[in-house]
């Protein structure tokens, strides 16, 4: 190449990346900074009575109830949330890939559609679903003999509400990579395993299980990623109740920050956010790793 | 089990699913229809007595939600744009120029990916009140101008554009923007298809940015409207599903007729890795 494209690269990708730096990587950097001082309602209108203060936020709020709650409930939604909309995915995929299936396009299209809906209405409609007296979940599980629950006011079963729909509304994203997955096993292994004798159980245990890892690995963080910003369904329909159930980190840092000003706090919030997801991020990278065979044949 | 006993299990599962999946949104359609009080009737009903329009109508005229609309409408269609260029841009430059630290760049910029969005809002908050942007359209387009996931996404469809393409146009003497403009872009098109329905849909669905920087509800998008109607208005069962079906549909309708587009992106992302 021409020494004159080395600039041109520059002017292409310059934009870009001053909008990212300067609208992200800059704020971020200063979350951090903000984290570490009494930044509250005061400082707001007057910057000079700004403190810093050191750790005090993170040791504040590490003897906060109300924090060690958000957190909680946080992990109750993604460890048993995710886990369930990831096998709700595979379900769906493994259904949608049998060889008999007619029709494919169609139930795709469908098990998606909640995917591109607005998170806020259709939080909006299941509210009134899970409606103790006239809403449609009591009625068909009255049809099953169950008694009416109080969804969204009864705190042992608002947070298990606020799953099933988010498994309802994210099931049919992760499918999607799941399909892709499963097109991409060559079908020379299934006829292998079944010269071999291989039952359908043990073509799925031998065969579509090991092949499908990397899709497990790219799933499992990007949906323990998102999980973990719960955020617009606990607002819309519960406003973290009821005793506090449902008050998610997010949340609480939105709480904190946005209503009550307390910026400084807010950001040490979101920084420990940051730093569970990172940790986890890296602990289900490095578990892949640790794994011998599962690596992928390319 | 026989080949034709198993394909009528796996076709009633599937159809109970898609029945189960559909459900809310049909009862939402359902009870938007109907007069006021019938959705809360015992036992549920699924179906209007009579259909009405008076919620539809109680939306526009009283609770001014065209204007919501409009926004709505106007900051996915302006971010769409704005951040189309912008990352086609960066993606091309990413893909098909040498610089010094491209690569180490593009490997920070993707592993910004795990950094929650929620970690710079406080400060983005901040920085935008000394713009001056602050409870205005530009506090929301701003932050959506380029995005990592958007340039990552161009750029794995450039790369496969052959460097002898552009260096023919080069020998022709076109200058390196007008190739740009008129070759990578034509090249690029489905691509950009893909990340304007994404970007369009990820917009008009947003909450909580535009919960936070827009305070004035005649700036309100349809998510932040709603969501303030549903405090005030819990007992109007009928006139909430309205305003549900309102902001729903345009993106369901969108996704129906760009699907291909909209699933193509989601499997760049999440096969090729």
């Amino acid at each position: 190449m021409r020494s004159g494209h080395v600039n041109a690269g520059w002017w292409f990708v310059g934009p870009a990346l001053a909008a990212i730096g300067a609208f992200f990587f800059v704020p971020v950097a200063a979350s951090l900074l903000l984290s570490f001082t009494d930044f509250d309602v005061y400082a707001v209108a007057r910057p000079d009575r700004l403190r810093f203060v050191g750790f005090g936020n993170y040791a504040h709020l590490l003897r906060e109830p109300r924090f060690w709650t958000a957190l909680g409930n946080t992990a109750y939604f993604v460890f048993v949330g995710g886990p369930l909309s990831v096998a709700v995915s595979l379900g769906a995929a493994l259904l949608l890939e049998a060889k008999l299936v007619r029709w494919r396009g169609f139930f795709r299209t469908v098990f998606f559609l909640p995917v591109v809906t607005t998170l806020v209405a259709v939080a909006v409609v299941w509210r009134y679903l899970y409606h103790p007296r006239h809403g449609l979940l009591n009625l068909l599980l009255g049809v099953a003999g169950i008694h009416p629950i109080d969804w969204l006011g009864d705190p042992r079963w608002a947070m298990p509400a606020i799953i099933l729909l988010a498994v309802w509304k994210n099931f049919g994203f992760n499918m999607v990579i799941f399909i892709a997955g499963l097109q991409s096993i060559p079908e020379r292994l299934y006829e292998a395993a079944q010269l071999d004798g291989a039952s359908a159980w043990q073509q799925f245990r031998r065969v579509t299980l090991p092949m499908l890892a990397p899709t497990f690995v790219f799933v499992a963080v990007i949906t323990m990623i998102g999980y973990f910003q719960l955020f617009a369904e606990p607002y819309v329909m519960t406003q973290g109740g009821p005793a506090n159930r449902t008050l998610s980190v997010v949340l609480l840092m939105y709480e904190e920050g946005f209503r009550w000003w307390n910026m400084g706090y807010g950001a040490a919030v979101a920084f420990v956010l940051f730093a569970v997801i990172l940790a986890l991020t890296l602990a289900q990278m490095g578990l892949r790793r640790l794994q011998p065979g599962t690596e992928p044949v390319r | 089990m026989s080949r034709a006993a198993r394909a009528v299990v796996l076709h009633a599962v599937l159809a109970a699913g898609a029945a189960l999946t559909l459900l809310p949104l049909l009862w939402m359609v359902a009870a938007s229809f109907m007069p006021t009080g019938e959705a809360s009737a015992v036992p549920p009903r699924l179906v209007p007595s009579a259909a009405t329009l008076e919620h539809y109508r109680a939306l526009f005229a009283r609770l001014h939600l065209t204007r919501s609309l409009l926004n709505s409408a106007g900051l996915a269609t302006a971010v769409t744009l704005v951040s189309l260029l912008f990352n086609s841009m960066a993606g091309y430059g990413f893909a098909k120029f040498r610089f010094a630290g491209r690569d180490r760049l593009f490997r920070l910029l993707l592993g910004a990916l795990v950094i929650p969005a929620q970690v710079a809002m406080l400060p983005l908050f901040l920085l935008l009140r000394a713009l001056g942007v602050i409870n205005t359209y530009w506090g929301v387009v701003i932050p959506g101008l380029a995005s990592v996931f958007g340039i990552f996404l161009v750029r794995q469809y450039a790369l496969a554009i052959p460097d002898s393409v552009l260096d023919a146009a080069r020998v022709d003497g076109a200058g390196e923007f007008r190739i740009y403009r008129s070759l990578v872009l034509f090249l690029c098109a489905p691509v950009l298809v893909t990340l304007a329905v994404f970007t369009f849909m990820g917009t008009w669905n947003d909450f909580m940015w535009p919960l936070i920087v827009l305070a004035d509800d005649r700036l309100y998008t349809l998510p932040v409207a709603l969501a303030n109607l549903a405090g005030e208005h819990v007992q109007d069962t009928e006139l909430m599903m309205a305003g549900a079906v309102l902001t729903v549909l345009p993106v369901v309708v969108l996704f129906v007729f760009l699907q291909r587009y909209y699933v193509a992106g989601i499997m760049s992302g999440g096969v090729k890795e």
